[in-house]
């Protein structure tokens, strides 16, 4: 391994404390292998004071890796690091906290079992008082940095309690709350609704005054609107590196991509049938024993798409898992092709033909340490077509699974890998491919291209408009209001629990959606 | 009858110390996502250790407390250096934590009666340390009995109850450790040096485990046996689960467990015709049925608890 100038610590933090501006930041010709993946090839990126430099690339094109070589998380194998044109060397991210630079990962790194105080205590060495820590400063600083950034967190929530959406800005305050000058932002818009995007991006505007910004994203409305520079990276290369003003999204969208992209649309003009999913009235706790879901109705019809938007928290997961039966329902019915499924357990709801591409991929949505071809026959392991009721039917399994990974394009080495491997996109694919083969009746999506990139958004979204086609419902939850405008023929808004209104396509319009979500009553 | 049970409950404290502090060593290990089998091995060298200052001391015979408490030094030292050892082998090698802590265990135990047989011999007992009836309180009837006139080592370890819980909820170490038992990668981008903490919270746990295995030699039996611990360092190790790797469940677990213990012993000792082989089986009984009906919180688990980390490795 060879290395950049290496500074003692003590060095290090004299230099930092005599001058803690960042004026500018290069990395220069870094290579990062894993075994069997070559992350970073040559990458040499650089920042001046005040810029923000969007990150872009697919999936696995290393931004993340590239990220973490910069944090100190990982050691690159050759290239170095300079701030101020000195290089510097990161053994790990305490070092590069005291160079000032911060960043936001795109998966959350909070601990589940701890509050948003203590987490962010966790890095805030200020409060460490030997025998005791001092939870009061570490909360006021909490609350202030939450209430000057407007991002409201609940300092004395447990981190388990939370949405994703809401476990992001716990990741933003966190970072602020640290002192970074330097922040990179790994897509940290992902969980956001666009109020709260455009929002940040005033912010992080703002913010530039102060400090420099490095910003991983796959969505380019925000890398025109945000960053001075841009650069592409695809298969751990830098393939393409300029000023975003001099280029339109669509231009930098085929640098990323390689070829152009267009995501499809719902072409509206099916007849609405009748109602297959009926709900009716549910009210659900959530797992803090609050009211998630408040007397909430809403009906969805066969070969509909009905987009539930919403600011996450506001009852999407727990309405998701009180139809697929793994939440309990205090009251009211789920009318599902004619038999009320609330309170049914998951596998009679399943039994009834239940699709359900669940929130969490990783987690809930395939079990990571089997192969692929296991994850696609799990929900139907029993049935006669992959059992014979005391062995499992291996043949039938392999060819229905080579099918599968043909038809849906997963990208993989064989069916035998472990699902868990695989890049978001694929996993997601794998889910899909899972629940679309069971021939479902209906089907409810859950967030289904979080943190995917625009090849696989677009393949994904093709196949739910496929499902819709040949006459299945869909509930689509999402916190996207382009993917809910361009798929959906109605448009529920979820506040608090409830619905507050129910718009035809038509009719919504991404500033009236949003004013619903935030909550406003329109008459 | 009422002395009956003013006995069994006065045996109670006593009797669940090793327990209390073997226990609460396991939960620091826990919490920091390393679990020690092995508990039962260093409890067993740290009761020889315990045991053999004050008998090589007075040989047999009487000997001033001093002895006893460097008996229990000893022993929480070996404990913290078979931490040290045990966080090599699991936390540096990364080797699966079961299987290096039934080795630890199978080492710990065989070691002990090895060296047991050759500086010490046959069975011998020490004189230990003594009870100390606290003045005033211990005069309350049927609770002074029960609560205040125990040895001093049982009124520390009880002490140290509400202490380990501060250090685990209160300090900036006890939030490292939680950290990363829970989420290691986590706890690596705040800058926290998830090895050391682990590291750390094994001495920990190896010296409380030492200690404990002291107890049982010098404060309880006043001997040493090859069977002295029986099984207690793996009924420890139950009772941080049973405990939600809390201070205060865990003790509520210890003392349930040493409740039921006694109750077997009594009712043996009254005669009462009743098989003793199932009375023996009881309180092992009473674990297994409590731990399959309390709730498994996923919520407060450490999570990361038996996976090594590795920073580079992705998962």
């Amino acid at each position: 391994m060879t290395e950049g100038r290496a500074f003692p610590p003590c060095l290090f933090s004299f230099i930092s404390a005599m001058d803690n501006k960042i004026r500018s930041l290069r990395m220069e010709h870094i290579t990062k292998r894993f075994p069997g993946v070559l992350a970073s090839d040559d990458i040499s990126i650089s920042v001046s004071e005040g810029e923000v430099l969007a990150l872009v690339g697919e999936n696995g094109a290393g931004k993340t890796t590239l990220m973490n070589i910069l944090m100190g998380l990982y050691q690159p194998d050759e290239g170095s690091i300079l701030i101020n044109d000195e290089p510097v060397r990161f053994r790990g991210p305490e070092d590069a906290f005291r160079a000032g630079l911060g960043m936001v990962h795109q998966t959350y790194m909070l601990v589940p079992n701890m509050t948003v105080t203590e987490n962010i205590a966790l890095g805030y060495k200020k409060a460490w008082k030997h025998l005791r820590l001092d939870m009061k400063e570490v909360r006021d600083r909490v609350m202030e940095v939450s209430s000057h950034y407007g991002l409201s967190v609940n300092p004395d929530a447990y981190i388990w309690q939370l949405s994703v959406g809401e476990q992001q800005k716990v990741e933003l305050v966190k970072t602020l709350c640290l002192g970074a000058r330097f922040l990179i932002l790994d897509e940290p818009t992902s969980a956001l609704t666009p109020q709260e995007v455009d929002e940040l991006i005033v912010l992080l505007h703002r913010m530039t005054a102060e400090l420099s910004i490095i910003f991983i994203s796959h969505k380019l409305q925000e890398v025109k609107a945000l960053s001075n520079k841009v650069t592409i990276l695809r298969h751990g290369k830098v393939v393409f590196s300029g000023n975003t003003d001099d280029f339109s999204s669509k231009e930098i969208a085929a640098k990323m991509t390689g070829h152009e992209i267009v995501l499809p649309r719902n072409p509206g003009g099916q007849d609405r049938g009748e109602a297959v999913l009926s709900i009716k009235d549910l009210t659900v706790m959530s797992d803090r024993k609050t009211v998630a879901l408040d007397h909430l109705s809403l009906d969805v019809s066969a070969g509909e798409i009905v987009g539930l938007a919403g600011v996450s928290g506001n009852g999407q997961r727990e309405l998701a898992e009180a139809i697929n039966g793994l939440r309990k329902a205090e009251s009211g019915s789920i009318m599902f092709f004619g038999d009320d499924i609330v309170n049914k357990s998951p596998h009679d709801v399943i039994a009834k033909g239940m699709g359900y591409i669940p929130e969490e991929r990783n987690t809930e949505g395939i079990v990571p340490s089997f192969s692929i071809k296991e994850n696609f026959v799990l929900k139907d392991i029993s049935s006669e077509t992959f059992s014979s009721g005391i062995f499992t039917k291996q043949k039938k399994i392999d060819e229905s699974a080579e099918r599968l990974v043909k038809r849906f394009d997963v990208r993989c080495p064989g069916t035998g890998t472990a699902a868990g491997s695989l890049s978001g996109g694929n996993i997601q694919k794998v889910i899909l491919a899972r629940e679309i083969e069971r021939k479902p009746r209906f089907l409810v999506a859950v967030y289904p291209t979080r943190g995917l990139d625009m090849g696989a958004v677009e393949f994904i979204h093709s196949e739910l408009l496929k499902i819709r086609e040949s006459g299945i419902g869909i509930l689509l939850i999402s916190e996207e209001l382009d993917e809910i405008m361009d798929l959906s023929d109605r448009i529920a808004v979820i506040y608090k629990g409830s619905i507050q209104r129910v718009l035809p396509k038509a009719e919504a319009t991404a500033e009236r959606l949003g004013i619903l979500m935030a909550g406003v009553k329109e008459e | 009858m009422i002395d009956i049970i003013t006995n069994m409950l006065a045996m109670c404290i006593p009797f669940s110390v090793a327990l209390l502090l073997a226990s609460i060593g396991e939960m620091f290990n826990q919490r920091a996502g390393v679990f020690n089998l092995g508990c039962e091995g260093v409890m067993a060298m740290g009761a020889f250790v315990g045991m053999l200052i004050p008998f090589l001391a007075g040989g047999g015979g009487s000997v001033p407390q001093w002895y006893n408490a460097l008996g229990f030094l000893a022993a929480a030292l070996l404990g913290a250096f078979f931490g040290l050892f045990f966080g090599l082998v699991t936390v540096t090698f990364r080797a699966p934590q079961g299987i290096a802590g039934i080795g630890l265990q199978m080492f710990g135990v065989g070691t002990a009666g090895t060296l047991f047989r050759h500086f010490v011999g046959g069975t011998q007992s020490i004189p230990g340390i003594p009870d100390v009836d606290i003045p005033l309180l211990s005069r309350i009837p049927f609770l002074g009995d029960i609560l205040f006139s125990h040895n001093v080592a049982a009124y520390l370890a009880y002490i140290f109850v509400p202490i380990a819980w501060y250090i685990l909820f209160k300090t900036p170490w006890g939030l490292k450790v939680r950290a990363v038992g829970t989420n290691p990668r986590a706890a690596d981008s705040m800058g926290i040096n998830v090895s050391r903490t682990r590291y750390e919270a094994l001495v920990v746990g190896g010296a409380l485990a030492g200690l404990a295995g002291a107890y049982l030699s010098v404060a309880q039996a006043k001997m040493f046996s090859d069977t002295l611990i029986s099984g207690r360092g793996f009924i420890a190790v139950a009772l941080v689960y049973f405990g939600h790797w809390h201070p205060l469940q865990i003790m509520g677990g210890a003392l349930l467990f040493t409740l039921a213990q006694t109750f077997q012993t009594i009712v043996q000792s009254m005669g009462i015709s009743f098989p003793y082989e199932l009375a023996v089986m009881l309180p092992y009984v009473l674990v297994i049925v409590v731990l399959s009906f309390t709730s498994r919180n996923q919520t407060t688990a450490p999570t990361a608890l038996g996976k090594p980390f590795n920073r580079e490795i992705r998962t």
